[in-house]
């Protein structure tokens, strides 16, 4: 039985994970199909995100569904004072399924116990983007041909970036080992240390972004240092160019290794890495519709392997 | 030789002891008592051999639901509740934290929807010996220091 709702990673386990992903590869081989034909699916973006929103709205489009809602909660009633409540209880009497962006945290969770249709999580604040962790998943299964028994490197912000947070929780299911490389300031939190020590997850920390931290590496997973996470910045001026890749760094890493970004990148990778064949970023941001085509259709009961 | 009572002794129904001096009225809007029409005893800053001094409070014919009573292990995890019929002590407990608390914590996240919007909070105990909680909604961790009251 499949949750009803996605609002956090940790709401699918490995069974929920791995029928996704059969799923999107599903999509990948045909992204246009006839399956929400007739079904209503509302975007609700209180908060913009273009490149997000135009990733769903294109999943529905291409299965043929129809699309309602809004891009910036200045068109919303929100702006007039309507609770979140209000706004998913008359959305939920239009729509077979909410895709909801929110700066709140927390706001998905809510939504989801009080919508009666089948809510997506499309980023509630610095908490939780699950199909953007599913999307991952999805590449490093398409690159490597297995998500069992990786080595992932993940290098810049861990303190804050969501997207390895919910990285580490999604690859939990298989048996991963991770290498941390990020400044002192921006550290892996404890609670994610402790989560991989309860999980039986291997990890080692770096300070230092150096080859090392690269070679045995499957996938190179690069985030952003924002300069406004620092409280000190000359903090920042130190370490800004420190966690960049440089195309030279690759040389010696496996053939299998790629390398991964949730985007937009703004330095942290220089373009000369654009056109060495482990750089696998844009296919990455590419996935992320037919994941999303996969969720969407897992949430309103469409079976996949019976209609396609 | 029998000890003076500090409070005058109840015939039916609650007497909860050992309450520290400092969440007496925390305890006492906890349990709502402000609204009840019962015979109410609050008593603060009493001598004890345990603790140096404690609070007491008694409520004439109440007799507390377990939810409604492990409300208050939060601020007074010790307190001794000790329920009576006919001035007799006939059944002693202790109050235990639930797995669950809702609507008496605030989230500390400003950012969280619980903050936001007119709705209830909720929190996991995910520790309850160190008493950690975790918001239901933003995930966010707390700790025993750190909870604020509603």
């Amino acid at each position: 039985m499949s949750p009803k709702s996605l609002v956090n990673i940790g709401d699918y386990n490995r069974e929920d994970i791995l029928r996704i992903l059969q799923a999107a590869s599903r999509f990948k081989e045909n992204p246009n199909r006839d399956l929400l034909q007739g079904r209503v699916c509302a975007t609700l973006f209180f908060e913009p995100s273009t490149r997000t929103r135009l990733s769903f709205e294109t999943a529905v489009n291409r299965l043929r569904g129809r699309i309602i809602g809004f891009s910036d909660a200045a068109t919303s009633s929100s702006t007039k004072g309507e609770s979140l409540k209000d706004t998913i209880m008359m959305v939920s009497n239009y729509a077979d399924l909410i895709i909801m962006r929110h700066h709140l945290e927390g706001s998905a969770r809510y939504a989801s116990e009080i919508s009666p249709v089948p809510m997506i999580n499309a980023g509630d604040g610095s908490n939780q983007h699950p199909t953007q962790t599913l999307l991952d998943l999805f590449t490093i299964f398409e690159t490597q041909e297995t998500l069992e028994n990786l080595s992932i490197t993940v290098v810049g912000d861990l303190k804050y970036g969501r997207a390895v947070h919910s990285l580490i929780q999604g690859l939990s299911h298989f048996n991963p080992s991770f290498h941390f490389v990020a400044p002192e300031e921006l550290a892996i939190p404890e609670k994610y240390k402790a989560f991989c020590d309860k999980n039986g997850i291997a990890f080692r920390e770096y300070t230092e972004f150096s080859p090392e931290a690269i070679n045995g590496s499957d996938i190179l997973y690069m985030t952003r240092v924002q300069k406004e996470r620092f409280t000190d910045l000359m903090e920042y001026e130190k370490v800004k160019n420190v966690y960049v890749l440089h195309n030279e760094m690759l040389s010696d890493s496996k053939k299998n290794l790629r390398v991964l970004h949730p985007l937009p990148r703004v330095k942290e990778i220089s373009q000369d890495v654009d056109d060495n064949p482990k750089a696998y970023y844009f296919q990455q941001a590419k996935n992320g519709m037919f994941v999303r085509q996969a969720v969407i259709c897992d949430l309103l009961g469409i079976d996949i392997q019976q209609t396609i | 030789m029998r000890k003076e009572l500090q409070v005058a002794a109840l015939e039916n129904g609650t007497a909860i002891d050992h309450i520290p001096t400092a969440a007496v009225f925390k305890v006492v809007s906890l349990l709502q008592l402000q609204k009840l029409n019962n015979r109410i005893t609050i008593g603060n800053n009493f001598k004890s051999s345990k603790m140096g001094s404690k609070g007491i409070i008694k409520v004439s014919d109440k007799f507390f639901r377990e939810d409604e009573i492990n409300r208050i292990a939060l601020v007074a995890p010790n307190v001794n509740l000790n329920i009576i019929r006919n001035f007799e002590v006939v059944e002693k407990k202790k109050v235990v934290l639930p797995d669950e608390i809702i609507e008496i914590v605030r989230c500390n996240n400003p950012k969280c929807i619980t903050n936001n919007e007119p709705m209830k909070t909720r929190f996991q105990v995910v520790d309850k010996e160190m008493v950690e909680l975790q918001c239901h909604y933003c995930e966010l961790k707390i700790r025993k220091e750190e909870i604020e009251l509603i």
